[in-house]
């Protein structure tokens, strides 16, 4: 037994409130995050503020109720007093209450009159929440990507072991340059989504029809991530936010870059491509859009997500399977992927479908070539 | 004129039928009380059975036991079954037994609308439920089911689940509208509305909010309908609509539903504080007043569950101080409480227990949504742990609790017998330990950044969830012991006197009463000073 005696009194308090210190503490990963922009830190002392007062009216209100009830207990003969009532006293701790909220309500309001500012900003970019995944546009350089997931489905089935940052990597991050004030217009296609990254103190609901904004301006590079904080559907914890944030002429550069291998998508579509190439190309389009319904044996989970593998469409209606890509289906989890994916992409996934499992042997064999994806698209027009 | 007077003798010394009947057909407030309460402790069961898959997915990253499409449907239809199943069924089961004993009347004014109110409730349910074993899966959007992905993107069976939202809702309404007739007509001579007992006062005012706001409900389910089904555009932004209309309607409704599922409690807990610490409830008056600021205050506040929709500046400063001002009534209460128990004479029957649980942890809950009100930090913690922390905090130690203590506090009075005190507070001590382990290690989850509604989730998470999930399992299981616990009390136990607790006939009707009751509780309307 620890013999409490001999403990000096004066450290009891101390280690009392030295116990939340070493918990919540800056470092920790048991609060939240202090990030790294103004906002951010601004927005975990106000946290920190407000749960100090909390914990202090805890103690004190605990404090009073369980020496009361040690005190005032019967089985020492507590007798029961006949005060039942008093004024004054209910006046005073609805003003001491009202104060405290005053206190409390200053700085909030300070707080979020900074982090509230819709402004242009030096950057501007269109994020679009998609089932499941983000588009991000740059509007001054015209530049935009999906960014996927690319944990792969075999770590999420624990049949691989996890990498360090499971479920926090993308295929393709958002790049920022440092210093700079970035504004994000925040949207959703299909249902609402949320996009948060925590270092940012930025959370923002991604709704379809409406344009939100929000802003920050990262002070260090780095790699920051968060993710999708509202309910969007099956994927809904499959879709995280990475943002990587670089010195102002590694930007330059990545743009530079961003604009040629677009450029260089786009002459794809004229090269002439052979069985081969599509479906290998298909396959990758697949792992990343498609497996997670469909699957990587093309079973899928019936009834939600019908089975490719042995599905009359993909194997003899080359017709009705380019218009499901291009439409999506009513009523049901498939979208359009028709502003999702390119026209080479597109072709080469049909391909790949229709020529993986048992489909090769069993369908009629057909490929889906870009130029059948344009043609799609002019007679679409009309 | 004399065979008149026979006949009423007659009516006024049956008993109740025998067989299924008895409960097919009552319009006894007892028996329709126990109905209420049987059905509210099945759901637990069922809801908590949820609960039980969610904890085991979340045992460990990735995905083992369930896929995420029924992920979704645990978590929806855990919440839905917890709030309209649980929660609310179990404060009408108490209020159909208490408030005509705690107003000396012989019954509810409105018997066979009760027994109506009571009936609609195994529909409603029995329709959400049948949903899970559709080919399309139940309800997957959540309980606040936002659109549009409960209406453009909602699985076929959300059709089933509108029309179950509108049963219950019919349901909530009538049994509202008999607990409003009872309360202001059927009261005891000298019985004055200042001098009613504090659990008649919490549920004549849930009782308004409920008639204010179902109806609010049962407007949003009826627009997805019409979304769904007729062509309508309310919540599509493709056809002009606008999804942010849903959210402000939901909580419209959803903010004073919050306070509906605790202000009964409110009532119960300030019973069993004066109870066992022998001393009239401090402030009585203070406490009504608190009641009623809350209720009022709980129409103005609904958007704070919306800080990240994108509201103008001045609209999250609004929101932000009125939910802040709902503190100093919630304060008034506790700090009522704790100076009703200060210069008491106090005693720790398993009630007592549980009624000073709740007044620590309904706390601790309050103080994580004064902190969640705080727009800026809210941007944090919005729809992460930290919330689902918050609000299991003051649904489970907070209504669960209130409901679980009342039961053991009349549950002498209802059956005439005591139940097993020693079970009891076996039962409190695992239940407080275990909700502790359950939902305290949530609030840093949260903070660390773990979303809500995630069916898997990064690798630093592992570990609290893992802890989460063994609190939540010993929880589950312990509420087994509570079934045990009732059954032995309806079976058999200690004689339970009239007055059941030490002096109590001095502050409530229903303890002059013999245990068990009368089948008619006050045939002869007793006189209040």
């Amino acid at each position: 037994m620890i013999d409490f005696s001999r403990i000096p009194k004066k450290f009891i308090p101390l280690s009392f409130l030295m116990l939340p210190q070493i918990v919540l503490g800056e470092k920790s990963d048991l609060n939240m995050p202090v990030g790294v922009t103004e906002v951010s830190k601004s927005i975990f002392d106000l946290h920190m503020l407000i749960m100090w007062i909390c914990v202090w009216i805890g103690v004190v209100v605990f404090g009073i109720m369980f020496w009361s009830l040690w005190k005032y207990r019967k089985s020492k003969g507590a007798v029961p007093s006949k005060v039942d009532d008093h004024f004054w006293l209910e006046v005073s701790w609805t003003v001491a209450a009202t104060l405290i909220l005053v206190f409390m309500a200053i700085p909030s309001t300070t707080v979020m009159i900074k982090a509230y500012d819709d402004t242009e900003g030096d950057i501007n970019i269109l994020v679009t929440g998609y089932q499941w995944k983000w588009h991000y546009k740059y509007l001054e350089d015209n530049i935009d990507f999906f960014s996927n997931l690319s944990t792969s489905q075999e770590q999420i089935d624990n049949l691989v072991p996890k990498g360090e940052f499971y479920l926090m990597e993308v295929d393709e991050p958002l790049v920022i340059p440092i210093n700079k004030r970035i504004r994000f217009l925040i949207t959703g296609n299909d249902v609402i989504h949320s996009w948060w990254v925590p270092d940012f103190a930025v959370k923002q609901d991604a709704i379809p029809g409406f344009i939100n904004t929000a802003w920050t301006n990262v002070p260090e590079p780095g790699i920051f991530r968060g993710a999708c904080t509202e309910l969007c559907g099956i994927r809904h914890a499959f879709m995280p936010v990475v943002v990587r944030a670089v010195e102002q002429e590694e930007y330059d550069a990545w743009v530079v870059e961003k604009i040629a291998l677009a450029e260089e998508e786009r002459l794809l579509t004229e090269k002439v491509w052979s069985e081969a190439e599509l479906v290998e190309r298909g396959q990758g389009v697949y792992q990343v859009n498609c497996v997670a319904c469909h699957q990587a044996n093309g079973k899928g989970v019936p009834p939600v997500f019908p089975a490719l593998d042995g599905s009359e469409i993909v194997m003899n209606d080359k017709q009705r399977n380019i218009e499901i890509l291009m439409e999506g289906v009513q009523g049901a989890a498939m979208q359009s992927f028709a502003n999702q994916l390119s026209e080479v992409d597109l072709a080469a996934v049909i391909t790949y479908t229709r020529k993986s499992w048992s489909n090769g042997q069993g369908g009629d064999d057909e490929i889906v070539v870009p130029k059948d994806i344009v043609e799609y698209k002019n007679k679409a027009d009309l | 004129m004399s065979t008149i007077v026979e006949t009423h003798d007659d009516h006024g010394h049956h008993g109740p039928a025998k067989g299924l009947t008895r409960w097919l057909f009552t319009t006894n407030h007892k028996d329709i009380g126990t109905l209420y309460l049987w059905f509210s402790f099945l759901m637990l069961f069922i809801g908590g059975a949820m609960a039980m898959v969610i904890r085991a997915e979340l045992f460990s990253p990735g995905l083992q036991i369930v896929q995420p499409e029924f992920f979704n449907q645990m978590t929806t239809n855990h919440g839905l079954i917890m709030v309209f199943g649980v929660i609310m069924p179990a404060f009408v089961g108490l209020a159909n037994w208490m408030i005509p004993m705690q107003i000396g009347a012989p019954d509810m004014a409105l018997p066979r609308l009760n027994n109506l109110s009571f009936w609609l409730l195994p529909m409603a349910f029995g329709i959400l439920i049948s949903t899970l074993f559709m080919p399309a899966g139940g309800p997957n959007f959540g309980w606040t089911f936002y659109a549009p992905l409960s209406t453009t993107y909602a699985p076929d069976t959300v059709t089933f689940f509108i029309f179950s939202v509108h049963v219950m809702g019919a349901s909530s309404i009538l049994g509202s509208i008999n607990i409003i007739t009872t309360i202001l007509n059927m009261r005891a001579p000298g019985l004055t509305l200042m001098k009613m007992p504090l659990f008649v006062w919490s549920w004549l005012i849930t009782a308004y909010l409920l008639i204010a706001v179902m109806p609010v409900l049962a407007g949003a389910v009826t627009m997805m309908l019409m979304d769904i089904h007729f062509g309508t555009s309310f919540f599509n932004a493709a056809g002009g609509g606008d999804p942010v209309l849903f959210q402000h309607i939901f909580w419209f409704f959803g903010h004073p539903e919050v306070y509906i599922m605790i202000l009964p409690a409110f009532g119960i807990i300030s019973h069993i504080v004066e109870t066992f610490s022998r001393k009239p409830i401090f402030g009585y008056s203070s406490m009504v007043y608190a009641l009623t600021s809350i209720a009022i205050l709980s129409f103005v506040v609904w958007a704070h569950h919306m800080f990240t929709v994108g509201m103008p500046l001045a609209g999250e400063l609004f929101f932000m101080y009125s939910t802040m001002l709902i503190a100093i009534p919630t304060g008034v209460k506790v700090f009522n409480w704790v100076a009703t128990m200060f210069r008491g004479s106090i005693s720790f029957e398993t009630p007592m227990l549980f009624a000073i649980a709740f007044v620590a942890l309904f706390t601790i809950g309050g103080f994580s949504g004064l902190m969640l009100a705080i727009v800026p930090a809210d941007f944090q913690y919005h729809d992460t742990y930290f919330v689902v922390a918050h609000f299991h905090y003051v649904l489970v130690p907070g209504a669960l609790f209130g409901i679980i203590a009342g039961v053991y506090y009349w549950i002498p009075k209802w059956t005439g017998y005591m139940y097993d005190e020693t079970l009891g507070k076996l039962h409190f001590w695992l239940s407080f330990i275990s909700v502790n382990l359950t939902f305290f290690p949530m609030h840093f989850v949260g903070l660390a950044g773990m979303p809500r509604r995630y069916p898997d989730y990064a690798l630093q998470f592992a570990d609290f969830n893992a802890f989460v999930s063994v609190g939540s399992f010993i929880f589950g299981v312990t509420q087994l012991l509570l079934l045990f616990i009732v059954i032995k009390a309806i079976r058999s136990g200690k004689k339970a006197s009239g007055e059941v607790w030490e002096g109590t006939k001095e502050w409530g009707l229903e303890w002059t009463l013999e245990s068990p009751p009368p089948y008619h509780s006050f045939t002869v309307q007793p006189e209040v000073k």
